[in-house]
């Protein structure tokens, strides 16, 4: 029992809150609404999504079965499929990733790891930025002047490749030095401290530590390329495609393409063909992104067991 | 042997005489039989318009440790970050001025940065251990980057971590990553990493700072068993921990070399009266 000389506990338990100094902040009012309109903000976009994506699987579900991913187009909207629309992409996004990611890393190393801060770079910096804000559809006018016509690729997969690179780089880049950043400068100059010159301390030390960060900024980066249709549609890739790509020169359509063809064609089977496709299309992105979470996850436990 | 400094006093001959120019000399030798191992030469640094060091003149003697004292921003960080030449890793960082290693002025043309850094080690005020390699692997992070192997990797594990005063921590767990350890057995295993490359000079900047005071006395008990094998340059705020530590002590203020003589006699019949007014804590 504690006594004398703090008093003793009746001394001190006699007053209320209420007799505190007045608050303006004691009315709720602002701090409600505030938080209501941040709920909306969350809840609106939410509900959009999941109308848009009930309405698809409303529609499309029924529709889908191995035959319709398996079966190529025809005008006959029951027997038509994705084949070629499905490979189309799968082709596009492999080239795709083969091209953006070496460029897009190599960039961002050099920007962070090497560059010095002059006026040049802050310029590059700027304009990389601003790139990754343009338009997709500008991206598809120069690679329908660079590759399709100046370098002779033709209507091909490989045109397709390198504007959707082209599309990509920018976010890359941006993704890739955020993630290098990451990097505590500490564990540079612990690396240089062991005689390390600077391409070791990247490979053995800054590269290791922000891998998942660099694997995520690119698989989100190729989740959002697959779903691009624009650039595409610019160059001249093809809707309706009875064969596979069999080399990178041939001719190709995309899921995007195929999605969008489908409806703008007047028949109503043909509009049930697109909400299939798109499940098909949504279950890839969501695999993709669901793919950059693991990645993540999986190494940064690494990192720390 | 306490006094001040200043380029032209004959008494600081006495500590060390500044070694020839020339590259593959003989160290030179004090009366005591000190060899000044490494050899400040009117040393200026910059980061961008900012002079941090207005001018250093300083010998780290061999087989001792030399403490570098003074208050916040007075450079002393910079200046052991220019004995291996990790000043100029900064953007905007600039260095004039000479830096013998044996003999050899290290900021020559010809001196390779990187195989300075492999003889001069580094300790630094944040522990900091590579968390994607295991303790193991960090111990020997050194040796990977010069694509070198040790004819036994196992003993060499074993002995820098003993020198280093952690063996008996990490032994079963040397394959799990450094980053579960402790503050100061992390400050320990990036200790024994710079050890393992069997450095010459081993410089610690305030390797403390972050460490409660039990972890504090491990490592300068540490420090004590170190200095008499490799050379110690250690940077501290605490002066405590450089009359515990150092042989002999650099005060550092304002960019400039104020005072440098045995620790002991600096700390109890300072020369100059800002030294002094310093280590009673009357500035800092």
């Amino acid at each position: 029992m504690i006594e004398k000389p703090y008093g003793t506990a009746a001394a001190v338990q006699h007053a209320s809150p209420r007799d505190w100094p007045p608050d303006s902040r004691l009315n709720p009012g602002p701090e409600r609404a505030f938080r209501a309109i941040c709920a909306l903000a969350l809840v609106l976009p939410l509900l959009l999504l999941a109308t848009l994506l009930g309405r698809a699987l409303q529609e499309g579900w029924p529709r889908l079965s191995m035959e319709f991913i398996t079966a190529y187009p025809s005008r006959v909207p029951a027997n038509a499929g994705i084949l070629p629309a499905l490979v189309g992409s799968a082709f596009l996004m492999g080239l795709t990733a083969v091209m953006a990611i070496p460029l897009g890393v190599g960039a961002a190393i050099y920007l962070e790891e090497y560059a010095g801060s002059s006026r040049l770079t802050g310029l590059i910096e700027v304009s990389i930025s601003n790139l990754a804000g343009v338009p997709s559809i500008i991206y598809g006018l120069l690679g329908l002047e660079l590759f399709v016509r100046a370098m002779a690729f033709g209507r091909s997969l490989l045109a397709g490749a390198a504007t959707l690179a082209l599309l990509l780089l920018p976010m890359v880049i941006l993704a890739a030095r955020e993630a290098l950043r990451t990097v505590p400068h500490s564990m540079r100059e612990a690396c240089f401290a062991l005689g390390a010159d600077r391409w070791q301390t990247v490979r053995r030390v800054v590269l290791p530590m922000s891998l998942p960060g660099i694997l995520t900024g690119i698989i989100l980066a190729l989740a959002r390329a697959i779903g691009e249709t624009a650039p595409l549609i610019t160059i001249g890739a093809l809707t309706y495609v009875p064969f596979l790509p069999d080399s990178v020169h041939s001719p190709f359509t995309a899921l995007p393409i195929q999605i969008f063809n489908w409806i703008s064609r007047p028949q109503a089977g043909f509009r049930v063909n697109a909400a299939a496709g798109i499940i098909v299309l949504l279950a890839i992105m969501l695999l993709m992104n669901g793919a950059a979470i693991w990645l993540r996850v999986r190494f940064e436990r690494k990192l720390s067991s | 042997m306490n006094h001040t400094i200043d380029k032209n006093s004959p008494r600081l001959e006495h500590v060390a005489p500044p070694p020839p120019t020339s590259a593959g000399s003989v160290p030179a030798r004090t009366d005591a039989g000190l060899t000044s191992k490494m050899w400040v030469e009117d040393l200026r640094a910059w980061f961008g318009a900012t002079e941090v060091l207005k001018g250093v003149t300083l010998p780290i003697a061999e087989h001792r440790a030399t403490a570098i004292i003074g208050p916040s921003g007075c450079g002393k960080s910079t200046l052991v970050r220019c004995l291996n030449r990790m000043h100029e890793v900064v953007r905007g960082a600039r260095v004039t001025g000479r830096v013998f290693l044996d003999g050899v002025d290290v900021y020559r043309p010809e001196v390779n940065p990187v195989r300075l850094r492999q003889r001069v080690g580094m300790v630094f005020q944040k522990p900091n251990p590579f968390p994607a390699m295991s303790i193991r692997q960090n111990v020997l992070a050194g040796l990977r980057l010069q694509k070198s192997r040790a004819d036994d990797e196992d003993a060499l594990v074993e002995s820098s971590l003993r020198q280093a005063a952690l063996w008996d921590e990490v032994k079963d767990v040397l394959d799990r990553s450094g980053s579960h350890l402790s503050g100061g057995q992390q400050q320990r295993l990036c200790i024994a990493r710079a050890l393992a490359m069997k450095p010459d000079v081993l410089l610690m900047d305030e390797p403390c700072s972050a460490l409660d005071p039990i972890a504090t006395a491990k490592i300068e008990d540490l420090i004590h068993e170190l200095r008499t094998r490799y050379t110690v340059a250690i940077v501290t705020h605490n002066m405590q921990q450089a009359s515990r530590v150092a042989d002999y002590t650099a005060f550092l203020y304002l960019g400039t070399l104020i005072e440098f003589g045995e620790t002991r006699q600096l700390f109890t019949k300072p020369a100059d009266p800002r030294t002094e007014a310093y280590i009673t804590g009357r500035f800092g």
